[in-house]
């Protein structure tokens, strides 16, 4: 009796384990991770207040980086950050109001056309929205 | 019927739902062991991983997002981001491959123990259609991560598909949602793989194992169904299932942990295919017979005459009950068995040579 | 008395008759002549006489294109069908035009805006007010005979637009057609200058950017020499040449402490470390006290400036290795199926700043060139940090699968026995 006791105890404590093992790791999926949402191509690149007139900001867009701009005239837009020569990280020049590249001098204008320099293309175009206090930048 | 509020709960479940025939059932049935009853825990190996990949499947849609701009990074977060996220899906990616394999092993044991005889000719059908079932589940889901391996094998899969006379160009465009393979085709693929083919496999699955509990366990030929030896079904078989069910469990979490399934890189429209792009290998022996068709036979395309061929073969596979005479006389039905291993070198050849050429 | 008056005044006439011919009346394109007498002989005559007609019959030929024909250059009279009148010294014929005339020659129509306006309004007309300033142009007026003048470059009866990539002036050509010349041994012999330019540009980093990645913004010959005014740079004002797009570097050296005694010393500032022609990738060995440096070329041991090379070579490979390290981690993770291209994304920025701290090291001042390599060391750091967590991770799911299995074994041990325990009873009941 005692063994007939012990095998019924070892199956249900084994099975009650393994169902265990299974159910923690789902009740910890279902909780949602601190950053809740996925990084997809629909990016807050800034907060609108910390975007000035004449500046601009790099930021992570899927792989590669980004950057956008507020115009001294007030307009937000955004570009791909990958300079179109051999791929630094472009930036902002508030002395200059243009994008320019710190490898070899590439200059592009506040539409990402390439005005000076070696870049032979200008930079690829991202829409930029204002939605509430957030500048969201996605694919054009 | 007793007064609620008293008795036991199995008793008031009884009252109100009529389980008798069930327990009845679970009571009465039983299994013949032979040398081939190995063989019979496969279906309920197949079953027990597709329930898995049911359950990874609803936790996968919790995060997942079906769209061209946000699937691959939503796979992305899960397997990086999500607790145990990597689990859930590397999980999800395994079964359905091991799913797929038991599968095969399940119907093939099952056609060369002829167990698709009358009776039982009802069961074949519905399972040839879970096999259709489950390589279009396949299919769709693979999509899903949009990254660049997904992406070429569908174009390449749905073009073959474009390929049937009269009715290729329609099917094309009604699997890719367009004339490419886009955004479109990623929510429509969706909607196949978590809403439509789910509903459908309900449906047949309901009915193939309805009438494997109605009908009981098929003996193969040659065995005397008064002398067999049998063993109940509950609790005998069903403890060895268990067991074969927590192992595979096991070898799903070591597959998992051990060796994650892959992400690969974001799809790229606008890229080449990769060298050597190739689909599934539960695919690869139809690709590879594809590939040995040359490219005009006669009068005919070669890739028409291959997709004609797989669909007579497919048509053939349905209606083995009826084809096999033999069999359903109660005889001895050697061309079939024949055949059976004919098309199982067959298919394991071709998918090695694809394999590794 | 007379006949001396006649015969000065008809040779007068007759020069300036050649000279007005010679001089800067432009004739109109050949097209106002209804047959071109020029090109219907000579196209019939094979060889060095009916090549130049196919040369500018040619697609290609910029001047052709614009129904320019022999006469616009070589002078006589294209109307006339014997070659006698046609080929008239009178009128202006010039068989072969000497050497030194031929600035002047092509100068008659593209030194004038008004005229090259017709056919393209942007093209520039100050080549030949260039040429007589080049090394060229000087030494062509002195009477040598081997300097290059025009047609030596754009060619002569079938000159095709710059633009057009088979033109031997198109960008990617130029360093060929420079090297013609100056990297033939002994037709530069009596000058007594190098002729290992064209080689060493050829395998310099800029010569690699042209030739193999088909950048046509890398410097070629003409980018830092000038192409009609063709010079070399002074050594004052090497380091402007090379500023026009090493931007930063020129702007720090001029303020950093090495722009005086470079200028004093005469040698050519960046060619003092990078050279001039055979300029390659520069490395992090350049920096520091090492065996490859070239800051002990000048500097040596126990001197300040000896410690500030030491200590700027230092913080530059601090950082490299800490983005290796960073990168090597992460990699193993990746290996080990983790999911880390977020940190790897990261880890890029920390590239881009040391990046700008090669740039800066060109200051010279090993305090710059730690501000600039700080905020790369502290996101080298945080991707090192992920790594590192993202390999205990994969331990931990080691661990986890080993007590999940450890479970399973139990429960499948515990199965069978309770199995073997109902089967017995089944057997002896």
């Amino acid at each position: 009796m005692p063994r007939r006791g012990f095998i019924d105890y070892l199956l249900g404590t084994s099975l009650g384990m393994v169902v265990a093992a299974i159910f923690y790791p789902i009740a910890r999926f279902l909780v949602p991770p601190r950053i809740a949402e996925s990084s997809q191509l629909n990016v807050v690149a800034a907060k609108a207040a910390e975007l000035k007139p004449n500046s601009g900001k790099v930021f992570p867009f899927g792989a590669e980086p980004a950057i956008v701009i507020q115009t001294p005239g007030g307009e937000i837009r955004a570009f791909s950050a990958v300079c179109t020569h051999l791929g630094c990280t472009v930036q902002y020049r508030d002395d200059l109001q243009q994008i320019w590249c710190a490898c070899h001098d590439g200059h592009y204008d506040l539409y990402g056309k390439n005005i000076g320099g070696p870049p032979p293309q200008p930079l690829t175009k991202l829409t930029a929205n204002t939605r509430g206090d957030e500048i969201i930048v996605s694919k054009s | 019927m007793k007064a609620p509020g008293g008795g036991n709960p199995l008793e008031w479940l009884e009252d109100r739902l009529g389980l008798e025939p069930v327990l009845k059932l679970v009571e009465k049935k039983t299994v013949p062991i032979h040398r081939h009853t190995i063989w019979y825990y496969l279906g309920g190996m197949t079953l027990f991983l597709f329930v898995t990949q049911v359950v990874t499947g609803i936790l996968l849609l919790l995060y997942y997002r079906p769209s061209s701009d946000a699937a691959y990074e939503s796979v992305q977060f899960i397997m990086g981001q999500v607790s145990f996220g990597w689990l859930v899906r590397s999980i999800h990616s395994w079964s359905a491959n091991l799913m797929i394999g038991t599968l095969f092993i399940h119907m093939f044991s099952v056609f060369l123990t002829k167990a698709y005889r009358p009776p039982r000719e009802l069961t074949w059908i519905s399972g040839a259609f879970l096999l259709f079932l489950a390589l279009t589940f396949g299919f769709s889901g693979y999509l899903l991560p949009w990254n660049k391996v997904s992406f070429f094998a569908t174009r390449v899969g749905t073009q073959i598909a474009g390929v049937v006379p009269g009715i290729g160009t329609f099917l094309l465009r009604f699997l890719r949602g367009g004339d490419d393979v886009t955004g479109a085709t990623l929510t429509r693929f969706y909607g196949f793989h978590v809403a439509i083919l789910p509903a459908i496999t309900a449906l047949f699955l309901g009915v193939h194992l309805w009438l494997v509990q109605k009908q009981g366990m098929s003996l193969p030929p040659g065995e005397d169904e008064r002398q067999v030896k049998t063993m109940k079904f509950v609790p005998n078989f069903l403890l060895r299932d268990a067991m074969g069910w927590l192992l595979a469990l096991g070898l799903l979490a070591a597959l998992s942990a051990l060796f994650p399934w892959e992400l690969g890189q974001k799809a790229d429209p606008f890229a080449s295919a990769p060298a050597g792009i190739k689909p599934e290998w539960y695919f690869l022996f139809l690709f590879q017979t594809l590939k040995y068709i040359p490219a005009k036979v006669a009068f005919i395309d070669g890739d028409v005459l291959g997709v004609l061929i797989m669909g007579a073969g497919a048509a053939l596979w349905v209606f083995v009950p009826f084809l096999d005479r033999q069999a359903a006389r109660g005889e001895k039905s050697p061309v079939f068995t024949a055949i059976g291993w004919v098309l199982i070198v067959y298919i394991v050849g071709m998918t090695l040579v694809g394999y590794f050429t | 008395m007379t006949g001396k008056l006649l015969t000065t005044s008809l040779g007068a006439i007759s020069a300036l008759a050649l000279f007005a011919a010679t001089g800067r009346a432009q004739p109109a394109p050949a097209a106002a002549a209804k047959v071109d007498q020029c090109v219907a002989c000579h196209s019939e005559l094979e060889g060095r006489l009916g090549d130049p007609v196919k040369a500018l019959q040619q697609k290609n030929d910029v001047h052709g294109q614009h129904g320019f024909s022999c006469a616009n250059c070589h002078g006589g009279d294209p109307s006339q069908g014997s070659g006698k009148a046609a080929m008239d010294p009178a009128k202006g014929f010039v068989a072969v035009p000497k050497r030194q005339d031929i600035p002047r020659l092509c100068g008659k129509c593209h030194s004038d805006p008004a005229f090259m306006k017709q056919f393209d309004p942007a093209e520039r007309t100050d080549q030949e007010s260039e040429y007589s300033t080049s090394v060229h142009g000087k030494r062509l007026k002195q009477g040598d005979q081997k300097v290059a003048v025009c047609t030596s470059c754009h060619g002569f009866h079938g000159v095709k637009a710059v633009k057009n990539s088979t033109a031997p002036v198109y960008a990617l050509h130029v360093a060929e057609t420079c090297g013609s010349c100056h990297a033939n041994v002994g037709y530069m012999q009596p000058y007594g200058i190098p002729t290992d330019q064209l080689a060493k540009w050829q395998s310099s980093v800029h010569g690699e950017a042209m030739l193999k990645k088909q950048d046509l913004s890398a410097p070629t010959c003409n980018d830092c020499h000038g192409n009609h005014g063709a010079t070399p740079p002074s050594v004052a004002s090497v380091a402007n040449v090379c500023g026009t797009c090493h931007v930063r570097q020129a702007e720090l050296f001029q303020k950093s402490p090495h722009a005086k005694p470079f200028q004093a010393l005469g040698n050519g500032a960046c060619v003092q470390c990078h050279s001039n022609h055979e300029i390659h990738h520069p490395s992090d060995e350049m920096l520091g006290v090492g065996k490859q440096s070239v800051c002990v070329e000048c500097h040596f041991e126990g001197t300040s400036s000896f410690k500030a090379a030491a200590a700027m070579s230092g913080q530059i490979s601090d950082l490299a290795a800490q983005i290796r390290r960073a990168g090597e981690i992460l990699q193993e993770a990746s290996n080990d199926g983790m999911e880390v291209s977020r940190p790897q994304f990261d880890l890029r920025e920390a590239g881009n700043k040391l990046i700008n701290a090669r740039v800066v090291v060109h200051s010279f001042a090993p305090g710059q060139v730690e501000a600039a390599v700080k905020p790369g060391l502290e996101v080298a750091g945080k991707a090192h940090q992920a790594g590192l967590v993202a390999l205990s991770d994969f331990q931990f799911r080691r661990k986890g699968l080993a007590v999940s299995l450890l479970f399973i074994a139990i429960a499948v041990a515990a199965i069978f026995l309770k199995l073997r325990q109902i089967e017995r009873r089944q057997s002896s009941a």
